[in-house]
């Protein structure tokens, strides 16, 4: 068991020395494209080596003629299945954050640059990372096709991406030619968000959030275009069949009442429990569309609103070091 | 597995297995079209897979049927039986990628166990169209999800067996052929019924033969055929008679010694293929001068072979139309040659004491036989009546006095035994037809039989009785010397009408087919590749692997270079992207993650000088390519703009559209 697991790590090891990380689109390449029999192949093998005992033992002249155009037929049937992955292209595009636990879902990208369809390309992930499925494609000439793989995330920060295998049984089954690929590329894992513990207070001094003023004392400041990530009930509906465009209402609040999302706050010990706390305070914050910031030791982020302050905080948030 | 696909297993599997119907008991036929039949149901119902207890007495049923019908479970028929019904048996449980596999590969194995019972030109076309068909399901059992359009298996299977066609002929011709059997025959091996010449003769055996137009073994010569009247092919010699049925007898079976003779001319040498007849004797040009590799002369002189021929073989013999055959043989041998039962046929007897007391010489009584059979009004006919009871010589020699060349020649063999002169009877063929080729025709209408008289001096002579009733017999075969209404058949009657003529080319491809495809074994490949300078085996094998290697390296080559990338396809696309490398050399490369808008926006903002250009050309670009694929027209005006656009470091002068 031992020496069968070292063996595993070993023959990991050479694999990756084999296939380093690579930008994308990394085109297969004739030195990195392995081909062995399958168990059918194996099969085969067996089935053609009677049939040429027959023929031997019968003196069978068609027997000969069959035996040895499915001899061909082998080699021949190699060639194209090395040739099925040759210089196909792969690139894996643009992985969108998720929270840990959540599958992550990888759209591999492949590019048929030749004039001949690419028929049963699988890609699968590697097997040190989960890959819930495996995909395979077609690929028409000069065309892309592309293969969506989801990965299960089990912590927060960079997971980087699995190293990805593209194979082929195209088209007699009798031979598996395959490649090994590591892009450099990763994906963003938050932390997943757990904890119990209510939205902190605003900060002292301060009332409570957006919704009041924007309800109570009114200091509406003008409109301005929507924006991705602006809440719904700033809409400012009156004015959309007029101009055609969204536009929100912006309040204008001298005094900035800000709620503070400080890990320091945080009830609870350990590192983990207490970010998975603060991410979903987050999002609970971000739901309501609240004007919110982040201490975290060593960094702080200003308190804002909208989308894009929502990323970074969990940015921040997925790649903390202690 | 797709409906679709499990369909077209099934078909093919169908047509794989066809040729085996006439061949299996009918229950093994109606017992496996069941089975396809339900499974095409099953996959077109998407019903679920039997349970298992079923599949396994299914399994067993057919074992126990296989083995009430045939006695045994192996051999060729029981197994080839045992086959099919276990290849339907095996469709009920092939759901996965790898059952297909293996059952994709055992039909394979089907189409070869149809050559152990023929090799004809059609079982060629049938490997080449099962090869096609298995190898289509073979890419469709290999292309998950969607199942291809059958144009497109069919078009790739093509394609691959075209591609293993070099490299499977190099195989067939250099691969060192090795001497079989390796492990023996089963005992059931090749056809069962044969016609042809049979190891005793009596009265209505050849007649029986000569109505069948089955070939019976054809000749090359190397030099002119030999002219109708000496194309005697020796065949089995008959010593023993008991009344009734000419038999081999002792020295056949048991003399060991091969007689000796003195040829009187030049050897003829020819090249003779025989069909299987499930005997132990070739046939051979009268005399045959010496023996082939794994055969024997008999006391008698003619060939014999160790095993029964089963399969088609080619011989290459010499022989001597011109001798002297045995001119001092042992007097026991002589003495067996005058042996006659002890009693029956009083008047044959009578006639031949008559001939002994007036003459003395032998060669007097053989003629005086010979003009009895020619003056007598004795018929040569293939259906002269039975002869009954205890002497039937008499019977024909004096009653009836119609027969076919065994009543001739049993009944000249036993006058010239009566009158004390040493004779056998001698069975084989004579004459033989043209082919379309250079070669001869021998047909089981030719079957013939005729007496050897030993004479003081002369050894055994010749002597054909028939050629004394009829003597077209001999110059022109069979069609020419019975009446028409004799059921003679088709291929012995002669005339050259469009038909005979279609039937000789037939024959003609079949000839060719056997001497250059079924005969190619390990003496052929030998001689063959010794005339192309590989005079071993280590060369044949140097020279596949070279041959192979190099093949091999071709179609690789070739794979690869139509996997190589191509430019677009699409004249619109190449034309935006030469635009593009013209903008990278200009210091604005594109960006993978960027669309040809974002793009053009960008260059517009770095470079306002061609802003208008590269804004208004990305804009049709995507029209075109993305929108509404754009008209002719629309497409080459693009292409005629996009190449005119040149960004070169300072515009000249507004660009225009």
């Amino acid at each position: 068991m031992a020496l069968t697991q070292r063996l595993r790590a070993r023959t990991r090891a050479w694999i990756d020395r084999r296939s380093p990380p690579q930008t994308g689109p990394v085109r297969i390449h004739r030195r990195r494209l392995y081909i062995l029999p399958t168990r059918g192949g194996a099969w085969f093998g067996l089935l053609l080596f009677t049939m040429l005992l027959g023929s031997m033992n019968y003196s069978n002249s068609l027997g000969f003629a069959l035996t040895f155009l499915l001899g061909g037929l082998v080699l021949v049937a190699m060639h194209h299945t090395h040739r099925n992955l040759l210089n196909l292209t792969v690139r894996a595009a643009p992985v969108a954050p998720v929270f840990a636990g959540q599958p992550a879902l990888l759209a591999v990208v492949l590019h048929n640059p030749a004039g001949q369809s690419r028929l049963a390309v699988a890609v699968a992930a590697d097997d040190t990372v989960d890959a819930q499925d495996d995909a395979v494609t077609d690929i028409p000439a000069g065309g892309d096709a592309i293969c969506r793989l989801s990965l299960t995330t089990r912590a927060r920060g960079r997971l980087p991406l699995p190293r990805l295998k593209i194979s082929t049984l195209f088209p007699m089954g009798l031979f598996r030619a395959w490649t090994w690929i590591r892009l450099d590329q990763s994906v963003l894992v938050y932390p997943r968000p757990a904890g119990r513990a209510p939205l902190p207070p605003a900060s002292p001094g301060l009332v409570e959030g957006a919704d009041r003023h924007r309800t109570g004392r009114e200091d509406f400041a003008g409109l301005r275009r929507y924006g991705r990530g602006d809440p719904p009930r700033l809409i400012h509906w009156k004015s959309y069949p007029r101009t055609g465009t969204l536009m929100v209402k912006q309040f204008d609040d001298p005094r900035q009442e800000t709620l503070w999302l400080d890990f320091a706050m945080v009830p609870g010990s350990g590192i983990e429990p207490r970010l998975s706390q603060l991410t979903r305070w987050v999002q609970e914050a971000d739901h309501r569309g609240l004007v919110y910031g982040l201490r975290l030791p060593g960094a702080e982020i200003p308190p804002d609103r909208g989308a894009p302050h929502r990323d970074r905080c969990l940015r921040i948030l997925a790649l903390y070091a202690d | 597995m797709p409906t679709e696909q499990r369909l077209r297993l099934i078909a093919v599997l169908a047509l794989v297995m066809a040729p085996h119907l006439v061949r299996v008991p009918v229950w093994v036929s109606l017992f496996t079209g069941a089975i396809l039949g339900w499974q095409a149901m099953a996959a077109w119902r998407n019903w679920p897979a039997p349970a298992r207890w079923l599949r396994l007495l299914l399994a067993l049923a057919a074992f126990v049927g296989v083995y009430a019908s045939y006695g045994r479970v192996d051999g060729q028929n029981a197994g080839v039986a045992l086959l099919m019904l276990m290849l339907a048996l095996k469709l009920t449980e092939t759901h996965r990628h790898r059952d297909m596999m293996i059952l994709l590969g055992l039909c394979y194995f089907v189409v070869i166990t149809h050559f152990l019972f023929s090799q004809e030109i059609v079982m060629a076309v049938f490997l080449g169209l099962a090869g096609w068909l298995i190898t289509a399901c073979f890419i469709d059992a290999n292309h998950p999800g969607r199942a291809l359009p059958i144009r497109d298996l069919l078009r790739r299977s093509a394609s691959l067996l075209a591609q293993a066609l070099p490299l499977a002929v190099l195989l067939f011709v250099l691969f060192p052929r090795i001497p079989g059997p390796l492990w023996g025959l089963p005992s059931d091996s090749g056809a069962s019924a044969r016609t042809g010449l049979s190891d005793s003769m009596e009265p209505g055996s050849i007649s029986r033969v000569a109505l069948s137009d089955a070939v019976a073994f054809r000749v090359e010569f190397e030099g002119d055929p030999p002219p109708p009247a000496q194309r005697y092919w020796r065949g089995p010699v008959f010593w023993s008679f008991d009344g009734r049925r000419w038999t081999t007898g002792w020295p056949g079976r048991f003399l060991d010694a091969s007689p000796d003779y003195r040829p009187r001319t030049a050897p003829i040498r020819y090249r003779l293929t025989l069909e299987p007849h499930d005997q132990d004797w070739l046939l051979a040009l009268d005399l045959p001068a010496r023996a082939p590799a794994n055969a024997y002369r008999d006391a008698a002189g003619s060939l014999r072979t160790r095993e029964p021929i089963s399969q088609r073989r080619a011989f290459t013999l010499s022989s001597v139309p011109g001798y002297v055959l045995q001119p001092d043989p042992p007097p026991d041998l002589l003495d067996y040659a005058r042996r006659l039962p002890g009693a029956g046929n009083p008047r044959a007897r009578a006639l031949a004491g008559r001939w002994r007391d007036g003459n003395d010489a032998p060669a007097d009584v053989v003629t005086a036989a010979l003009t009895r059979f020619r003056e007598q009004p004795f018929r040569y006919t293939l259906e002269p009546g039975a002869l009954r009871g205890e002497d039937r010589i008499d019977q024909f020699l004096f009653d009836t006095r119609a027969g076919f060349c065994e009543h001739y020649a049993g009944a000249f063999v036993f006058l010239m035994r009566a009158a004390g002169i040493p004779a056998r009877v001698v069975t084989g063929y004579q004459g033989g037809s043209p082919g379309l080729g250079d070669y001869l025709i021998v047909r089981a209408a030719d079957a013939h039989a005729w007496a050897e008289v030993w004479l003081e001096g002369r050894g055994w002579v010749r002597i054909d009785p028939t050629g004394a009733v009829a003597p077209e017999r001999i110059e022109s075969g069979l069609g020419g010397s019975l009446g028409a209404d004799e059921p003679v058949p088709y291929l012995a009657r002669g005339g050259g009408d469009l038909l005979r003529r279609a039937q000789l080319a037939w024959d003609w491809a079949n000839a060719g087919w056997n001497r250059w495809f079924l005969a190619y074994g390990p003496q052929r490949q030998r001689d063959f590749l010794a005339g192309l300078g590989l005079p071993d085996v280590r060369a044949m094998i140097l020279a596949l692997t070279l041959l192979l290697t190099a093949v091999m390296a071709m179609i690789g080559a070739f794979l690869i270079w139509q996997a190589r990338p191509r430019g677009a396809a699409d004249p619109v696309q190449a034309a935006w992207l030469r635009l593009c490398s013209r903008l990278a050399a200009a210091g604005l490369p594109r960006r993978d993650d960027e669309g040809p808008l974002d793009y053009a926006s960008r260059v517009a903002r770095a470079r306002p000088d061609c802003a208008a250009t590269i804004s208004a050309l990305a804009r049709e670009y995507v029209a075109i390519r993305y929108r509404h694929g754009g008209s002719r027209h629309q497409q080459r005006a693009f292409i005629r703009d996009a190449r005119r656009f040149r960004p070169g470091s300072a515009p000249r002068r507004p660009a225009r559209i």
